[in-house]
C-alpha cells in the first residue's frame, strides 16, 4: 500500500519537474527574447534561404536552427513565437477560465433558470465544430492579439461551465453547505466561501490544460493565416510555411513544431501533475 | 421512461439547440464589420453595382428579416447561394459530406479498434510492465491534440519513411468517373480494390491524427471499467466454470463495461468530426471542413451557414444516436 | 482412497502481509458433506477461493498443496488448472443478486459452459437445464430460461445459481453462505434445496456458514475456524456431543437453540478468545522460525 503511494508520488513529482521546467524555460526565453534571439526575427535575406541548423553541411555561423526560405533565422522566429504563444496562454486561458467557472458556478449552485439558460448555450455550444467557430471569430473579428483571445474564451468557456456545474452541484449537496445555510450566511456568500475553494483545484488543473489547448487554437489560427499579422513570428506561421516547403528544408517545419509539442505537452502533464497533487483523496 | 417518450424528449431538445446554433451563427457572421460584398467586388465598382449585388442576395434587408428569409429556406432545404462559388450551398454541402464522412468513420473504427485493443491488452495484462506501457502511452495520445499528431504524423510517414501520401483524397491520376461522392464506399462496391487502397493510402494519416486521441480516451476508460468489472461477483463466478481469462474478459465482463465508455465515446466522437476541420487542411484533404475554411476566407456567408448548420446537425443526431443506443443495450433500461 | 479434495498445510496470505490462512488443512470425500463454521472474517471464504482457483489479486498461496482428485492443482499452469477445476467443483455463491451477468440471459448462463466447456450440443444443455430448474422448485423453467436477472427476485436467483452449479455434475459444490443475502422466509425453502439436490445427486459439499444448527441438520464433518486456523476437524454427532476445542465448546454454548436454523453465533467469552489468539500467535511464531 504505501509502496504504491510512494511511487505514485515519484511520478507525478517528476511529471510536474518535468513540465514544469520546460515551461520556465519558455517563459524566460519569452520575457528576455530581445536579448537571447541570435537574430532578428523579421529581417529578411534572400541570399541565405533555407540554411540547414548547425550540424548539416553548408550551414553559416549565427543562424543555429536554420533559415526559411525567405532568409529569416528559424532560433530567433521560434523565441519570439514563444512570446505570443505565452500571451496568448496565459490571457486566453485565465479568462476563459474566469467565464466558463463563474457560469459553471452560477449554473451548478443556484440551479433554476440560470442552470437551464447556461446548459442550454453549451448544449448549442457543442453543436458547433469548434475549429471552425474560432476561424469564423477571427475572420470576422479581424485578425491580431485581441481578435484571437475574444475567439479562445468565446469557443471554450463550456469546457470550464460543464466541469464546473458538475462539481458546484456534488459540493451544493453536501451537509457543509446546507450547514453555512442553516448558520446564515446569504446564498452568494455560501458559494464564495464555501464552494469556490473546493472546485479552485480543478480549476487551477483545467486552466493548466486550457493554456495548452490556447497555444493550438493560436497555432491553428496561424495555420490557415488568421493569426496576429502575416509576417509575426508564430508558430503556427512557421509550421505553415514549413508544411510547404518540408521536402526542402525539413527543419522550418520540424524546429517550431517541437517547441509546439512540448508546450502543449507540459501544459497538459503540469495540469494533471496538479490535479493528482492537489486532490484530496489521493493525497 | 419508455424509448419512445425518450426518444421524443430528445427530439426536441435537438430542434431547440439546433434553432440555437442556426441563430448564432448567422448572428455572428452579420454583425460583425467586413462586408462580403466588397470582396467579391472588382476594384471600381460603381456604388450601383453594390446595392444590386446586396439585393441579389439579400442583404440590403434588416438582419431578422434576412433571418426570416432564410430559415423559411432551410426548412424547405434552401440553403441559399454560394457567394465565392455561385452554386447552391446545400448542393455544394452535399458533395463535400460523403468525403468527410468517409474519413470520419474511418477515424472512429481505428480509435475503436486502437483503444479496445489496448484497453483489452492492458486488462489481460493487468499489474504487469504491459500495463504500466499502455498506461503512458494513452497518457501522451491524450494530451496531443490531433493537429498536432498530423503534423507528427506527415513527418514520420510522409517524410522520413514515406508510405503514405500527405495530401488529397486520391491520387489524380486516377480518376473512377466516380457516380456518388462515397468515393471509398462505391470503390468497393465496384471491386476497383486499386483504388480502394489508393483512397486508404490517402485516408491513413489523417484518419490516424484524428483517431489517436479518442483511442487514447476510450483505452482508458474502457480499462477503467473493465478492471471493475472483473472484480465483480459474477465475473468471478464465470472463472470457477473453467472459462479462459480472455473469454471471460470477452464474454462476461465486456459488454457490461463498455456501457460508459459508448456514452463519452458519442460525445467524443462529435469532437473528432470537429477536428476534421483542420486536420483536412493540413492533408489537403478535399471534404467539408477544408471547403469551410475557403467560405471563411472567401466571407461566403450562406456557404459558412450551410457548413455549421450541417456540422450541428451531424453532431446532435451523433448525440442523440448514442443515447438511444445506450437505452437500447442496456437492458435495465429497455425492459424498466 | 483417495479423498475428492484434500488440502494440506495451506497458508495464504496477503502479498508482503500477514497470514489469512494458517496452514489449513482440510478433507472432504466423495458424497461427504461438511460444514465450514467460524465467526466473519475468519477464513471460511478464503479457503472456498484457494480451492476454486479465485483468491483476490492481492493474496498469494504461500505453503501448502491443494489435491483435487489426487492432483495438486497448485502446481498445474493457470489454463490447465483453471479447466480442471471447472470440471471438477462449482461453487454456489452469496450473494444471488450480485453473481448472474445483468446483461445475458438466464438460459446461456446455465447451459454455457456446458456446451463451450464440455463440448454438449446446444439442445441437450438446454433439456438438462430445464430438468435442474425444474428440480429446484422453478414452476416456469421454459419463460426463466429467457429473463434477464434483473427480472427475478433474489430467492429465484438462487435457484438458478443452485441449479448451475448442478448442471455439469460436478463432483465437489462449495456453498459460501448460500443464504445468509436471502429473506429469513425464503432461506429455510434455500437450504432444503440444497440438501435434496445434494442428497439426489450425490455430490460432495463444502458448506460455509455462520450457523451450526444449518450444521447439525445438513453436515457429516464439521471444520471450525478461527483467525484462518482450523481448529477443530470432527464428525458432527461428536462434536454436538463434546466439542474438542475450547472454542468450540463456546461457540456451541453460544448458540442456545442449535436445533433452530435461524439463531445465529452469540459473541464467545473473552478468556475463550485470549486463550485461542494465544494459540493463533504460537503457530504465527513457529511458522516464522522455519
Ligand atoms: N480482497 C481481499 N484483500 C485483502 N484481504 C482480504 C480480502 N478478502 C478478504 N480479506 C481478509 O481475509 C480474511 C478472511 O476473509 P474471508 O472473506 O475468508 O472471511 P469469512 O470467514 O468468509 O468471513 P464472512 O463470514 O464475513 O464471509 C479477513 O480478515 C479479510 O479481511
Ligand atoms: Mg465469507
Amino acid at each position: 500500500m504505501l509502496d504504491g503511494r510512494g511511487s505514485i508520488n515519484r511520478r507525478v513529482g517528476a511529471r510536474l519537474w518535468l513540465s514544469g521546467g520546460w515551461l520556465l524555460i519558455v517563459c524566460l526565453a519569452s520575457a528576455f527574447a530581445p536579448m537571447i534571439a541570435p537574430q532578428d526575427p523579421l529581417a529578411q535575406d534572400l541570399m541565405s534561404g533555407q540554411l540547414p541548423p548547425f550540424w548539416v553541411h553548408g550551414t553559416e555561423p549565427g543562424f543555429w536552427l536554420g533559415t526559411d526560405s525567405l532568409g529569416r533565422d528559424v532560433l530567433s522566429r521560434i523565441i519570439w513565437g514563444g512570446r505570443i504563444a505565452l500571451q496568448v496562454a496565459l490571457i486566453a486561458g485565465t479568462l476563459t477560465a474566469l467565464v466558463g467557472s463563474t457560469l459553471g458556478l452560477v449554473a451548478g449552485f443556484y440551479r433554476g433558470w440560470a442552470d437551464r439558460i447556461i446548459s442550454r448555450l453549451v448544449d448549442i455550444w457543442m453543436a458547433f465544430p469548434p475549429v471552425l467557430f474560432s476561424i469564423l471569430l477571427v475572420a470576422v473579428l479581424g485578425t491580431g492579439l485581441r481578435s484571437i483571445i475574444i475567439a479562445i474564451v468565446v469557443i471554450d468557456w463550456t469546457r470550464f461551465a460543464r466541469v464546473i456545474r458538475a462539481e458546484a452541484m456534488n459540493q451544493g449537496a453536501m451537509d457543509y453547505v446546507a450547514a453555512a445555510q442553516v448558520a446564515g450566511f446569504s446564498r452568494q456568500r455560501t458559494m464564495l466561501t464555501e464552494i469556490l475553494p473546493n472546485v479552485l483545484p480543478t480549476i487551477v488543473a483545467l486552466l493548466s490544460l486550457e493554456m495548452g489547448i490556447a497555444i493550438i487554437v493560436e497555432a491553428i489560427l496561424s495555420f490557415v493565416n488568421l493569426s496576429i499579422s502575416t509576417d509575426a513570428p508564430t508558430w503556427g506561421g512557421m509550421i505553415a510555411e514549413g508544411r510547404t516547403t518540408i521536402y526542402q528544408a525539413w527543419w522550418v517545419l520540424v524546429f517550431p513544431l517541437i517547441a509546439l509539442f512540448l508546450t502543449v505537452l507540459s501544459f497538459s502533464q503540469f495540469g494533471e501533475g496538479l490535479k493528482d497533487r492537489f486532490d484530496p483523496v489521493l493525497r | 421512461m419508455d424509448l419512445l417518450a425518450r426518444f421524443l424528449i430528445r427530439l426536441f431538445s435537438t430542434a431547440i439547440t439546433l434553432f440555437g446554433v442556426a441563430v448564432i451563427v448567422f448572428t455572428v457572421v452579420r454583425v460583425v464589420p467586413g462586408n462580403p460584398i466588397a470582396m467579391m467586388l472588382p476594384p471600381g465598382a460603381t456604388p450601383a453595382d453594390i446595392v444590386r449585388l446586396k439585393a441579389l442576395y439579400g442583404l440590403d434587408k434588416s438582419i431578422p428579416q434576412q433571418f426570416v428569409i432564410w430559415f423559411w429556406g432551410v426548412l424547405h432545404g434552401d440553403f441559399g447561394t454560394s457567394i465565392s462559388l455561385r452554386q447552391p450551398v446545400l448542393g455544394l454541402v452535399l458533395g463535400r459530406l460523403p468525403a468527410t464522412l468517409e474519413l470520419a468513420t474511418m477515424a472512429l473504427v481505428m480509435a475503436i479498434l486502437i483503444g479496445g485493443a489496448s484497453a483489452l491488452t492492458a486488462v489481460r495484462f493487468r499489474g504487469t510492465q504491459i500495463e504500466t506501457g499502455i498506461d503512458v502511452a494513452n497518457g501522451a495520445a491524450l494530451s496531443i491534440p490531433d493537429f498536432l499528431w498530423g503534423l507528427l504524423l506527415i513527418i514520420f510517414f510522409g517524410v522520413l519513411i514515406p508510405l503514405f501520401s500527405i495530401s488529397g483524397r486520391i491520387s489524380p491520376d486516377l480518376q473512377l468517373n466516380f457516380e456518388t461522392q462515397f468515393y471509398l464506399i462505391e470503390s468497393i462496391v465496384r471491386l476497383r480494390f486499386d483504388v480502394t487502397a489508393n483512397l486508404l493510402a490517402h485516408m491513413f494519416m489523417p484518419a490516424l491524427a484524428l483517431a489517436l486521441p479518442l483511442a487514447a480516451i476510450i483505452g482508458q476508460l474502457l480499462k477503467q471499467s473493465l478492471k471493475e468489472t472483473m472484480e465483480l461477483d459474477y465475473v468471478t463466478l464465470a472463472r470457477t466454470k473453467g472459462y479462459s481469462e480472455t473469454r471471460v474478459i470477452l464474454r462476461e465482463a465486456l459488454r457490461n463495461a463498455i456501457l460508459p465508455t459508448l456514452t463519452l465515446t458519442g460525445v467524443q466522437f462529435t469532437f473528432l468530426i470537429g477536428g476534421t476541420v483542420i486536420v483536412e487542411r493540413l492533408f489537403s484533404y478535399e471534404g467539408l471542413g477544408n471547403m469551410a475554411i475557403d467560405a471563411v476566407v472567401n466571407r461566403d456567408l450562406p456557404l459558412i451557414q450551410g457548413i455549421v448548420i450541417c456540422f450541428a446537425v451531424i453532431f446532435t443526431a451523433v448525440n442523440l444516436v448514442v443515447d438511444l443506443t445506450y437505452a437500447a443495450l442496456n437492458p435495465r433500461l429497455r425492459h424498466a | 482412497m483417495t479423498a475428492l479434495l484434500e488440502i494440506e498445510n495451506l497458508s495464504v496470505a496477503l502479498k508482503n502481509g500477514p497470514r489469512l490462512l494458517r496452514s489449513v488443512s482440510l478433507r472432504l470425500d466423495r458424497g461427504e458433506v461438511r460444514g465450514l463454521v467460524g465467526e466473519s472474517g475468519a477464513g471460511k471464504s478464503m479457503i472456498g477461493k484457494a480451492v476454486l482457483g479465485i483468491l483476490p489479486r492481492s493474496a498469494e498461496v504461500v505453503e501448502g498443496r491443494i489435491l483435487l482428485e489426487g492432483t495438486d492443482i497448485l502446481t498445474l499452469p493457470p489454463a490447465e488448472r483453471r479447466r480442471r477445476i471447472g470440471r471438477i467443483a462449482a461453487l454456489i455463491p452469496q450473494d444471488p443478486l450480485t453473481a448472474l451477468n445483468p446483461s445475458h440471459r438466464i438460459g446461456p448462463q446455465i447451459t454455457d459452459r456446458l456446451v463451450d466447456i464440455l463440448g454438449w450440443k446446444r439442445e441437450k444443455a438446454e433439456a438438462r437445464a430445464l430438468e435442474l430448474l425444474a428440480e429446484v422448485n422453478i414452476s416456469a423453467p421454459a419463460r426463466v430460461m429467457r429473463n434477464y436477472p434483473h427480472e427475478l427476485s433474489g430467492g429465484m436467483r438462487q435457484r438458478i445459481l443452485i441449479a448451475s452449479a448442478f448442471a455439469a455434475e460436478p463432483a465437489l459444490i462449495i456453498a459460501d453462505e448460500p443464504t445468509t443475502a436471502l429473506d429469513v422466509t425464503v432461506q429455510k425453502q434455500i437450504l432444503k434445496i440444497i440438501a435434496g439436490m445434494q442428497a439426489r445427486h450425490g455430490t460432495a459439499l463444502l458448506f460455509v456458514t455462520h450457523d451450526l444448527g444449518v450444521v447439525s441438520k445438513v453436515c457429516q464433518s464439521l471444520s471450525v475456524l478461527y483467525a484462518g486456523k482450523v481448529l477443530e476437524d470432527t464428525q458432527v454427532a461428536d462434536f454436538f456431543r463434546a466439542p474438542g476445542h475450547a472454542y468450540s465448546a463456546a461457540l456451541l454454548a453460544a448458540t442456545p437453540k442449535y436445533t433452530d436454523p435461524e439463531g445465529s453465533l452469540m459473541p464467545v467469552g473473552p478468556e475463550v478468545l485470549a486463550a485461542v489468539q494465544a494459540e493463533v500467535d504460537a503457530a504465527d511464531r513457529e511458522w516464522r522460525h522455519v
